[in-house]
Parts: structure tokens; sequence; C-alpha cells
């Protein structure tokens, strides 16, 4: 539990019918005018309302995360619930509207506390909306895998303990008996000396006018009801049947439809079109000009796909047309030298002298690593409906961000933020993805220009070739080893650097660290791509490690150990994750094993992947994971989100490349830009460590390991070290691999 | 456990199933009819339309999702007399007077989930959920023509369709653990059952 500032205070109500509300309130306090204006109410308070109960003596718990898979309504649920003491067959669940009154400011209020990790993507994709220097503000991202370790811990626990002592109070004073007499449990309070028990709702008023206590007593561990256990996930019945509510599946009476194509080349612009050209199509519309992009409004969405294909758009370029994916990696490469030659690189971690630990090596290992863009895909197509009316406008899509996307669309049409609602429904897939507005923008401008609510739908084309692209990037290594093969220096220099920032530091003990790098933009869109840096820099630095193991003559696993001895955290991780994966057992012919561990997110993974290379095919056999992230609130879930990161990151580590060719995305679609299936997909085995350190995250952390442990394993099965992704680009049959660039 | 509800009740438009309530004019003089999960639909729609929008778009039923509109990633699949089809490709003439079968359709024959949507929930598949339908559709159809499918069998069923989330291990548990159920209730029913 953080400190709470003076300004945030728990608070209660009496709503309509009997209804009492908790929940955490913030005070109007020292903001900006602008921001003042943004966040503050007609009340002294902002209210973050959390709980209600119900005369029925039914909970309602309010999650103010979007869902997008990772069970974030469920697990949030839990955390108030359990504190809360309440039956869990009797609460339901509410998405908060996407309203600053509900913005998880429990976010902000954990990076107030100092404890825990505040992703820098998130002031960037909240500027406007967030004020650092108070550090309260109005955001309800999904990101970052920051809900539980902040709303959880604290908003949601928090809100919870304190419902649960002034309910305990206000049935001491009817019972007239002490207040530590007393127990709950399943929603019930009971005394046993007198044998009395009732529910939560029957003291629910007058608990309301008790005053909350400003620190409310968090459960121990071993006091848990609900917490560390997997309750089904609320959200799954309506994903079976068909019912659940995507943003795509937002309809509206009198609701048309657009297709939209944007400027292939990135920076590039409209420059003509024949509107009359496509006017006469059976359900066509309107033909909008958004400067960047062309849309077709018709009645039904195959109608305007059809006029959009047949709609001949000249482009503009702006110049970037040069642009191939070769020249960005020589761009690449031709910063890193000059930067290098001028000593003018950027300093992430300098420790030691890793110039002189390289002159004095026995042994130094090179090597150079590259990774390619990435995009996104979520399943669900890029997609918005909106409805400009009565100078208002409403958008209901699938969003990470919705006040930030809110904020946006009111920019865009020059209207005031209160004009703009988000109706936000289920995302089919985020990945960081849904935390960039522009599809609401696109779709809000083209809603602007007609007078009845439009659903835009970008084609996978269009999601394929204008997303926000993780970035592609070059890494160099230089590694040196004493006489007896120890690590005694770590050099690496690497282009472009983003967040978080502690993506490309290695735990190991290593006594000479130089970590450096050199900004090299291109005209490529960059986005927040699951696990961020981590996603690069986990497989350039568990390549490397696993280099100077070889160089070393050391088995890789034994190699990390020693490098992880003052680490018991890293170790304990690692050590399951082998145990488990049984390392050490021989392995048939033609197979392989590889390593890897990464923190990321306050979470500590080893991953170990079992491989087979019969005539240049690979097989994915299988994938062991040890994860430590404090505390699975809902052990099925964050098994659930390792098995989700591995494969996601598997995918890009076998198939992804998104090249860049005349200076637009050569791929298009699942053809050209492949997915892993059902029939490549390996076994993945969970194993958790509940170490009771602060809580980490779940969505993304399983990530960044995995890239590194498959290709360590094709090492091991082939002698072939896979420097560059994707796998595919390379051919796994040759022989004779071994070659090293040890000097 | 209630079902999680996503909208407070004071919201002005409330997002419904079926938009379209007035009669659809859309010119082409060419009224096709389909039936879907046992009822029939006459549409005036360009029979050249993919199957997969007439059963958003114009019959409302949304279960039916659109990924790649090229038959890569399978989220687009219903049964077409009882096979699964790719319905972003498949032009509605072709469905015309066949009985197509959508996500909705699929648990009435018992008056309640079908066996692969249950053991869905029991083996908690879906994460973002968007590709399930058709993960769903398309293990219905794998078990109707294969009761104890093998790994082999599922790999070939099921590859077509694509989850970005990860879901395959627990889609590959959760087709073992529909396959029993099915060849239980077969037991019991006995063999003429």
């Amino acid at each position: 539990m953080g400190k709470w500032s003076r300004r945030a205070f728990i608070t209660s109500g009496i709503a309509a019918g009997g209804v009492v509300v908790f929940g955490v309130a913030i005070r109007r306090g020292n903001r900006t005018d602008k921001v003042r204006s943004l966040i503050a109410g007609a009340n002294d308070a902002l209210f973050d309302i959390w709980l209600k109960i119900s005369p029925d003596n039914s909970v309602t718990v309010i999650v103010p995360h979007a869902e997008m898979g990772q069970g974030v309504h469920t697990t949030l649920a839990m955390m108030l619930a359990d504190e809360l003491d309440a039956d869990w067959s009797k609460v339901s669940i509410l998405e908060a509207p996407s309203h600053k009154e509900f913005a998880n400011y429990a976010l902000a209020k954990g990076y107030a506390a100092g404890n825990v990790d505040f992703p820098a993507w998130l002031i960037d994709t909240v500027d406007g909306f967030f004020f650092r220097a108070t550090q309260v503000m109005g955001l309800q991202i999904t990101g970052g895998s920051t809900s539980v370790k902040t709303t959880g811990q604290f908003a949601m626990r928090v809100t919870g303990a304190a419902a649960r002592a002034v309910l305990l109070e206000a049935a001491a004073e009817k019972w007239q008996v002490p207040v530590n007499q007393l127990s709950t449990r399943d929603s019930m309070i009971s005394h046993h000396a007198s044998n009395l028990t009732a529910t939560f709702a029957s003291f629910a008023v007058a608990a309301a006018r008790i005053r909350l206590p400003a620190k409310p007593v968090l459960k121990r561990s071993d006091q848990l009801r609900i917490m560390g256990t997997s309750p089904p996930r609320t959200d799954i019945p309506a994903k079976v049947d068909g019912s659940a509510m995507f943003g795509i599946d937002a309809s509206l009476p009198g609701m048309k439809y657009a297709a939209i194509r944007a400027a292939p080349v990135f920076g590039g612009a409209v420059a003509s079109y024949d509107a009359a050209s496509v006017q006469d199509m059976p359900g066509v519309r309107k033909v909008i000009n958004l400067d960047d992009a062309v849309a077709v409004v018709a009645d039904g969405y195959w109608q305007a796909r059809q006029a959009l294909d047949r709609l001949h758009v000249e482009f503009d370029d702006a110049g970037n047309s040069r642009w191939e994916q070769s020249g960005i990696y020589r761009q690449f490469a031709d910063d890193l030298d000059k930067s290098a030659a001028a000593g003018s690189e950027e300093i992430d971690v300098e420790a030691g002298d890793a110039a002189t630990g390289l002159r004095d090596a026995s042994t130094v290992v090179t090597a150079e690593y590259r990774v390619p863009y990435l995009a996104h895909s979520p399943m669900e197509p890029m997609n918005c409906t909106a409805w400009v009316h009565d100078d208002q406008c409403e958008l209901w899509l699938g969003t990470q961000n919705p006040l930030g996307f809110a904020r946006d669309v009111s920019n865009a049409l020059d209207i005031d933020l209160e004009k703009v609602t988000v109706h936000n429904q289920y995302l089919g897939g985020g990945f960081g993805r849904r935390a960039f507005s522009d599809i609401a923008v696109q779709a809000a401008r083209v809603a602007a220009d007609v007078h009845y609510p439009v659903k835009l739908v970008w084609s996978r084309e269009e999601d394929t070739r204008h997303d926000h692209y993780r970035q592609a990037s070059i890494s160099r290594f230089r590694g040196g080893l004493d006489a007896s093969g120890n690590a005694v220096a770590w050099h690496n220099h690497y282009v472009n650097k983003h967040d978080p920032e502690e993506a490309p530091h290695i735990p190991y003990a290593i006594d000479n660290q130089r970590i450096v790098y050199t900004e090299s933009s291109t005209h490529v869109p960059w986005g927040f791509w699951r696990s961020v840096d981590h996603s690069l820099h986990a497989f350039f630095t568990e390549s490397f490690i696993d280099e100077m193991a070889v160089a070393a003559g050391r088995d890789p696993y034994e190699y990390r150990r020693e490098l992880l001895a003052d680490q018991p955290r890293f170790l304990a991780v690692l050590d399951l994750a082998a145990s488990k994966a049984g390392w050490g057992q021989p392995l048939a012919k033609n197979s392989g094993r590889g390593i890897s561990i990464h923190r990321s997110f306050g979470t500590i993974v080893a991953e170990v992947v079992d491989v087979e290379v019969i005539a240049g095919e690979l097989s994915v056999k299988r994938v062991v994971c040890a994860v430590d992230a404090g505390f699975a609130v809902h052990p099925d879930g964050m098994a659930a989100q390792m098995e989700s990161g591995i494969a996601y990151g598997m995918t890009a580590a076998l198939y992804g490349e998104i090249s860049i060719r005349h200076g637009a995305v050569a791929q298009s679609n699942f053809h050209d830009y492949p997915m892993l299936r059902m029939d490549k997909a390996p076994l993945v085995e969970t194993h958790i460590i509940n170490s009771g350190e602060a809580l980490g995250g779940a969505g993304e952390p399983g990530t960044p390991p995995i890239a590194p442990a498959l290709t360590n394993a094709i090492y091991d099965a082939t002698g072939l070290r896979i420097r560059e992704l994707p796998v595919r680009l390379h051919d796994l049959g040759q022989t004779d691999h071994r070659e090293s660039d040890i000097a | 456990m209630l079902i999680s509800l996503r909208h407070s009740s004071g919201q002005r438009h409330v997002i419904r199933r079926l938009p379209h309530c007035e009669p659809l004019e859309y010119g082409y003089n060419t009224m096709i009819t389909v039936h879907i999960n046992g009822s029939s639909h006459s549409i005036d729609v360009d029979p050249k339309t993919p199957l997969l929008w007439v059963i958003r778009d114009y019959i409302g039923l949304t279960g039916t999702k659109f990924g790649c509109g090229i038959a890569q990633c399978g989220a687009c699949t219903v049964h077409l007399d009882g096979s699964p089809v790719r319905s972003c490709v498949l032009p509605v003439q072709v469905a015309a007077g066949k009985e197509i079968t959508t996500i909705e359709g699929l648990g009435n024959n018992h008056d309640g989930l079908h066996p692969v949507q249950q053991a869905w929930i029991e083996e908690q598949v879906p994460q973002c959920g968007y590709c399930q339908s058709g993960q769903i559709m398309a293990a219905a159809a794998l078990l109707k023509d294969k009761p104890l499918p093998t790994d082999a069998d599922i790999d070939s069923a099921m590859a077509g369709i694509i989850c970005r989330c990860g879901t395959y291990p627990r889609i590959r548990k959760g087709i073992k653990r529909a396959a029993h159920a099915i060849n239980a209730l077969e037991v019991e029913a006995g063999p003429d059952g």
C-alpha cells in the first residue's frame, strides 16, 4: 500500500433506492487551469465510485479499465470483493462509463506514491489530461500492464477494506457489541457470542454515514479468500454465444457505413480523385476527403468497399517514397557508426569501465542483431462508429484510452471536450494498437460531414499498412570474457530508444557495462507494441548472453545462474523454469533446448523452449514458463496471459516482418504477414511463484523472453545463431553453422 | 456470478442487435432469400455481396466477425448445410436456399449451449473473444465429422482460424473436453438415442 497524499480520501454516499456507494475521492486541488476545466466537477471532490451495495445485498463493482481479453474486470472485482468479504456469487461488474468521474486516478496515485512504475507512454497518450506536478489526473487507460498493480492495489482493495470497516462499525453500534467481536463472510456480518447474523445491506445506509478510515487495513495474504483463486471470468459466457458486443458490432438507427483508403506512403496526402465515378453506384451516399485519406459512405459496408475499390485516388508521397527497408537499416548502421566514432551516443547505463574491461579481456565476443518493424494485427480491424448531432459527438469503439480519444476528437472537430462521449466496447485485441486515436478522429470527421451515424471499418489491408509499428532496430554487442570465461565487460549500442527506460538493462553481475543508444528517425509511425521496447531488447540481450556462454564453453543455464548469484528472485524463476523443463536431461536427435529470462513491468519471466529441426523444418514442441509477478491475483488468468504473451511473441519471432517498399508497407494481410496457427502452436506450461514482492504486470511480461529462448533452442539444435528476426528468413537446413565471431 | 454489464442504464443510445426496422430497399430488384438459424429473410441485395455482410449488416446478427476479407483468418466461419465455410468470400447467392447456422444458432438444438460452447467456458478459452465464434463453429463442425478427433485432426480443422491472443492450447483442450461430453451423451442415450 502506498502513502496517501492529503488530497486523497475515501468516501461514501447514499444513492436513490437505498443503494450505498463507496469509493475513493480526490479533492480539487492544485491544478493548472487547463486541467481544472477538464476534471473539476461542481462539487469539491472528484468521486471515483468503485462499489455499490444494493438493498438485496448484491454488490456491484465498477471497473475503470477496458476488457481486451486480459480478464481485468474479473480480477479487479476480486480484489475489492476479497477485502470486503463479499459473496462472490452475488458480485456483478460494471465497466465505468468513459467519464472523467470514473477515471482511474489510482494509476496516477500509484505513481505519486512512488512505488509503481508509471509507464512514460501513458504520459504521451494523455498529454493534456495528465498534469505531472500533481500526479492526480483523469486517466482511464488500459495498458502498460498496470491495471492490477495500480487500480487494483490503490483503489479496489482500499475501497473494499474501508467499506467493510464502516459496515462493521455500523453493526457494532446497532448490536451494541465491540467491533472486534464481529466477523464477516460472504456479504454477511456475524456476532457469534449472541448468534446474530445479518446482511451487509442491512447496515449499508448506517455505514454510509460513518466517516471512512483514511488508511484501512488490508488483509494479510493468509486472510485472502478470493484473491489467489481462479473463479470463471465474467466476460466469457458472452464470448462463446456471439452476444459480446465489440466496437465493430455497434449499431444505431439510421446508421450508414464507411470504407477508407489512406495515403499509402506515410506522410502523404490526397492529391485528386473523381467522386463522380462512384456517385451512382448502388447505396453510395458520399465521398469525403480527409486530407490524408478518402472515405466512401454507403448504405451497406460492402457497397462502400466496392465503391472505394473503384475510386481512383492520386496521393502525394511527401517525398517519402524514396524509402526502402534496406535503406532504413543502412541509415541505422551509419548512424551507429557515426555516433560511435564521434562518441556522441546517449547513455543508458555506465558502470565500471567497459572499454578497459574489453581491452583486458581474454576473449571478446561481438555480434550485431536486427529486428524488423511489426504490426499489431488485432483480430478486430480498426473501426469506430461516430454520430455527430446537437453539437455533440458520440463514439462507439473499443479503446485502451477513452479519455485520450475524446480529447483528440474534440480537438479535431473543434468542440468542447464535454461534448464528446466515448462508449467503450469490448476490444477485439488491443496489444497497444487501441491506444492510438487515428480511427476515432477519422470516424468523427466523416460523421461531422453527414447527418446520420456512420460506422467506419478499416479493411485488413488498411489495418496492416496504417498501424503504429514496433520499431525496427539494430543492436551491436561486444562482450568480454576473462581467461576462465567469466563475463567481465558488456558493451551494447543500439538505435532508437522509446519505453520503458530499463528495457535494455541486464540483471547480470557484469562489473563493466556500457549500454548506449543513438536516435535515427524514420518516417514510419511508431507505436506501443505488446511489451514495447522489451520485445526487442530481450531478444538482443538474452541471445548475446547465450553467445557469451557458448564462447566460455559453459551451459547457458548455468552461466546465467552464476551471473544471477546475488539476485535470488531471478534465480528462483530461472531455476523453476529449468527444473520443470528438465534442463540437462538428454534430448532426442535433431532437437534443441533454449532458455531466457527477462524482467518487464515488475514481473520476472523465464522461458525454456524445446524445438526439433528436421531437414530445415522447425517444430516448436514445448514452452515452459516460470513467472514471478509478486502475487497472482487470478492464477489461471496469469497463466492465460503467459500463454497469450508467448504466442504473440512467438508469432513475431517466427514470421513477423513489416518492411518498407517505396515508402509504404509492403505487406497487406495475413497471407503475407502470417500468424501463428493451431498446427504450429506449442504446448505451454506456466508455473507461478508468489514471492510476495510488489505486484507486477501480467499482460506483457510473457512476450519478451520467447524470441531468445526460441532462437537459443534453434542454436542448440542446429548450430545456427539467429541474429535477425524473423526466423523464417533463415535456412535452418544448412549444416555446420558453428562459425563464430570470437576474436 | 452475474454476466458482466457493459453500460449504465442511463445511456441514451442503447446498442441493439437488429438495427434495421424499416424495409430494406437497395434497388437491386433481386430479392434473395436466406435461411439463417431456422428463420428466413428476403433481402434486396447485390447477389455478389459476401454472406458475412448480409449476416452482420442486413440480418443484424453480429456474432460472426470480419477479420481479413480474403478467407485467411476464419473469424467469419459459419455452417452452410452443416459444413464450415468462410462467409467473407462466399457470395450470398451461393448461400440462398441453403441452411446457414451462425454462432447465435449453434446451441439451440438442446435449448442451451452446444457442448463446444460449454467446454469453452469450462476451459476458460476466450481472451479478447473476437475470433472465438469462428473457432467454435469450426470445432463444432470438426466434432460432427470426427467425434473423437486426434491432435492431427484438430490441427488440420483448426489451422484456418487465427487467434492473436494465443488461446490455441485451450482450444485444443476444449475440443477434447467437448468430444468426451458428446460421446458420453451418446453412450447415455444408447445406440438408438
